[in-house]
């Protein structure tokens, strides 16, 4: 299906990845390293696809490669193409924080990232965050506090609030709030999660 | 021959301690793995083609583009032409392709026509609803007329709560396989066990070739008691493309219009009082939808076993999608109803709603006596009688604060459950179930059984679940789950440990029943220096493990039935915005012997905090003419976040009293009275009911504007 057609769609039938693949299209250079360059408005614009393009991307200091379509979020390719799915897809939109990754010391929501735009940046995921066997302090807050009843939601909770502590170490319990607002828990497990951050600033285990 | 009972209070050495889930682990580091995140050896994905009308019959389904597209490894037609669909969301067709992009292009490529029929969507008003109104029941008890005409107050109100829906962060799904004539099922659900029969009978195929395997689940609350359709399409597609994997999982906006609905409930209640409290009548005409299944039937009034009743529920059957059990089905209803009705009864008689339970307590039958000592505990941990008001908060300014109470109770006895438990000559134990952990912390719970039991570190023992070649085990819903696994882990231990004992007792020189076990060691009551390891004894077993079988129900009484409990709720509503915010909520709760304190209180944490969901932000909000759901994504179908759910209190009733009537079920309980205590309280604060959850702003405003009260104008 060619890209015009989409366009022509009506109502759900142009998604955002349709959306974000087709925006900026103007004409097309030979193929180099899985994307052409295009001129958009006198820049010079990437333009991956259509159709499955090589990517690299860094992740958790190891270098991986996968051929995914342009798009294809950074959550999708690591759950789909590299077997990595501690990152979950819960509203795939944006809202719940269940994918959330650090890109370049940054928590994202790995499903608004395409994953040709994740190159060349250095992307944490929560596998990432355990030296060998030993968890990382977040980590075991976590789990002292029972921050986590199914447990879906908890992989970008842990890795957002390692976000959070890296930028806010000691935090008060109004700016963990605020600074985890962006993720959602369906069993409520807030409560645990604001006593595990808490612990995790203050580097101490819990007693019990 | 063992004694089946639990231990005596000094002698649990983890039963009832504050323990950390065990999985835990393995759900903080990324590497647990859900149903969803299997990835299988040449794996296709599967999506759905799903109607976007909520009442049409199929004209034709043309899929041969689809079929003809790249990747494309099978397309399976769900609802063929002539068949009639119900709600906006229900499957026609379904593909199944090499990756997920490929699967969405080929949905794009189908073309349907559909012969659109008339719908209902909306259910909040039953004479509007017409045809699609069905009287479901009428009921009278004692003399109605006499009861109203010897109350001295009359109130009458209406309330209610509209469709919400379950909203699991792990959608509804499943990786589905053939294995030459067998089914391997990879599926998120609340009944490892169960499933495998649902699965087997569609397809055609003995229940003995089809195993269900699920680790965790993510989420679940009554929606996932086994396959759905789309789980059955995803293995006929399996089976088209040669028995390749497929992963099916709802989309997020799927799985909130098609996956689960709580029913709504409403109604227009009448409360006859006189003027000391004494309830003497209560009449209610309700109504409420469950989609095109009719409704659920909330038990009003609730708890309170009012003398004088006259009432009368109807059910509208509608195509808003269909119902499932939501955690505790039909209570939270009967208890958004009830509670807030008798709140403004004891309004109307500008009696503290504390004063007006308590007066009337002995209407609550056999549990009286500890809904009493629980609204008790709550009052002081909320300080009621310091912080409560007359209806409307006179303090000056907009931010009006308030408190609200509510009472509930359920069931919770445990369900059949049987497991096997192995002991090795070298002393390693090993448990299986065909249970599962829903995040409950049942992993957790058996382990601590086991290691409890048999007088080990709870590193000694191997918990294995959520397989259904495991002994089958009952489906995790209604509070059923803990009382049926640790009744049946119990036993299999103490069975297990009197065979270990007699192995072991002629070495010791002494009689099996003599022995005990304690910190790994078994030993002579009356010579605790006559001893052996826990692996020499187990050695005396030779060189062939032991296993046991462990049932429920059985011998003993390890489980019981019947919970109250009572919660308080503070709230501050700015009567400018509408805007009502958390301060905090004290919940007290009884559930018998307590397994795990630490996971009992997440789950009264949690359900505190799906209660404030429901009370504050959570709709199915449905579009009246085009009979689509206006919210099926995470945006604008609202959850609270971290910092709305204000302070949390949870104060378990345990010890003396509680702990000897055996473990009770808790998942439900607690999910119950959020939203009324919530309506409650900021009836409290306002002066004025919100008649229906979730008490968004608009409907605070509405409800501030047209009432008047005494906060109406500042």
């Amino acid at each position: 299906m060619q890209d015009d057609d989409r366009l022509k769609e009506k109502g759900s039938g142009l998604t955002r990845r349709t959306f974000l693949k087709a925006s900026g299209i103007s004409l097309s250079v030979p193929l180099v390293m899985g994307h052409r360059v295009i001129k958009v408005s006198g820049a010079e614009v990437k333009l991956y696809g259509p159709g499955k393009v090589p990517i690299q991307l860094t992740i958790n200091g190891k270098t991986q490669t996968a051929q995914v379509e342009p798009r294809v979020t950074l959550l999708e390719a690591l759950r789909n193409d590299l077997d990595m799915t501690g990152a979950k897809r819960v509203c795939d939109r944006g809202t719940c924080g269940a994918c959330t990754m650090i890109v370049d010391g940054k928590a994202v929501y790995s499903c608004t990232m395409l994953a040709i735009d994740a190159q060349g940046k250095s992307i944490t995921t929560v596998e990432g965050l355990m030296q060998g066997e030993k968890l990382h302090p977040v980590q075991q807050a976590f789990i002292d506090n029972d921050a986590q009843q199914c447990g879906f939601c908890t992989p970008g909770f842990v890795v957002a609030s390692k976000a959070f502590l890296d930028k806010n170490p000691n935090p008060t319990p109004e700016q963990i709030k605020k600074g985890l607002g962006g993720n959602l828990c369906r069993c409520g497990t807030y409560m645990g999660v604001r006593a595990a951050v808490m612990q995790a600033a203050k580097g101490g285990r819990r007693n019990g | 021959m063992a004694e089946y009972k639990w231990p005596e209070a000094d002698k649990r050495t983890l039963i009832g301690k504050r323990i950390s889930r065990i999985d835990g682990p393995f759900k903080v580091s990324g590497r647990a793995k859900y149903s969803f995140d299997i990835n299988r050896p040449g794996m296709l994905f599967g999506k759905i083609l799903r109607s976007p009308h909520a009442h049409a019959k199929i004209k034709s389904v043309d899929t041969s583009a689809a079929e003809k597209m790249p990747g494309v490894k099978a397309v399976h037609v769900v609802a063929g032409p002539d068949t009639e669909l119900y709600w906006v969301g229900a499957s026609i067709v379904a593909v199944a392709a090499v990756d997920e992009p490929t699967a969405e292009d080929a949905i794009r490529a189908i073309k349907v026509d559909y012969e659109v029929l008339p719908h209902l969507v909306i259910d909040n008003d039953p004479k509007a609803a017409g045809e699609f109104a069905r009287t479901a029941n009428e009921n009278k008890a004692g003399d109605p007329d006499k009861g109203f005409s010897d109350a001295e107050v009359t109130i009458e109100g209406n309330y209610g709560l509209p469709v919400i829906t379950h909203c699991c962060l792990e959608p509804h799904g499943s990786v589905m396989e053939w294995e030459g004539d067998n089914v391997l099922a990879h599926l998120s659900t609340q009944a490892v066990s169960g499933s495998v029969a649902q699965i087997a009978r569609p397809l055609e195929i003995p229940a003995t070739s089809v195993r269900v395997q699920q680790d965790h689940i993510g989420g679940g609350f009554g929606s996932k008691f086994g396959p759905d359709e789309w789980d059955i399409t995803a293995a006929r597609l399996s089976k088209k493309a040669g028995g390749k994997p497929v992963k099916m999982f709802n989309e997020r906006d799927a799985e909130l219009m098609v996956a689960g609905a709580r029913p709504s409930d409403y109604a227009r209640v009448k409360i006859g009082v006189k003027k000391d409290g004494t309830i003497t009548a209560w009449e209610s005409q309700s109504w409420g939808t469950g989609g095109i299944g009719g409704g659920g039937s909330p038990p009003i009034p609730y708890i309170f076993n009012i003398p004088n009743q006259r009432k009368q529920h109807t059910n509208i059957v509608n195509h808003i999608g269909s119902q499932r059990a939501w955690r505790a089905p039909n209570h939270p209803q009967a208890c958004a109803i009830t509670m807030t009705a008798l709140e403004d009864a004891a309004a109307a008689l500008n009696m503290d709603p504390y004063d007006f339970f308590m007066k009337n307590i002995e209407l609550t039958g056999q549990r009286a006596q500890i809904y009493s000592d629980e609204l008790k505990i709550a009052a002081d941990l909320i300080d009621w009688k310091k912080n409560w008001h007359a209806r409307g908060d006179k303090a000056a300014g907009p931010i009006k604060r308030g408190l609200g109470l509510s009472i509930h109770t359920w069931g919770g006895l445990g369900h059949p459950s049987d497991c096997d438990l192995t002991i090795q000559p070298d002393g390693s134990v090993e448990l299986k179930m065909g249970t599962q952990d829903l995040g409950t912390g049942t992993r957790t719970a058996l382990n601590i059984i086991v290691a409890d039991t048999l007088g080990l570190p709870m590193t000694a023992v191997k918990i294995n679940i959520g397989d259904s070649r495991y002994p089958a085990s009952g489906g995790s819903g209604g509070s059923t789950t803990i009382g049926g696994i640790s009744a049946s882990s119990r036993r299999a231990s103490l069975d297990a440990l009197d065979q270990v004992f007699a192995k072991a007792a002629p070495a010791l020189d002494a009689k099996p029943e003599d022995l005990e076990v304690v910190n790994g060691t078994v030993r002579v009551k009356s010579n605790p220096a006559k001893s052996m390891t826990w692996a020499q004894a187990c050695s005396k077993l030779g060189a062939t493990p032991l296993t046991v079988r462990g049932k429920n129900p059985g011998p003993g009484s390890l489980t019981n039935q019947g919970v109250g409990g009572a919660q308080m709720a503070d709230v501050s509503v700015d009567i400018e915005t509408g805007i009502v915010k958390m301060n905090k909520i004290v919940a007290v709760q009884d559930c018998g012997l307590i397994i795990d304190l630490k996971t009992a209180e997440s789950q009264c944490y949690g359900a505190l905090i799906m209660g404030v969901c429901y009370a504050l932000y959570e709709e199915k909000i449905m579009d009246a003419k085009t009979g689509r759901m206006l919210n099926p994504n995470m945006e604008f179908y609202k959850l609270a976040g971290i910092a709305d759910i204000g302070e949390l209190v949870v104060h378990m009733m345990t010890g003396k009293g509680y702990d000897e009537r055996g473990v009770i079920g808790l998942g439900e309980p607690p999910v119950i009275s959020p939203g009324a205590a919530i309506s409650n309280a900021v009836a409290n604060a306002t002066g004025v009911r919100v008649p229906y959850l979730p008490l968004t702003p608009d409907r605070v405003l509405a409800a501030l504007e047209k009432k008047g009260g005494n906060n109406a104008r500042i």
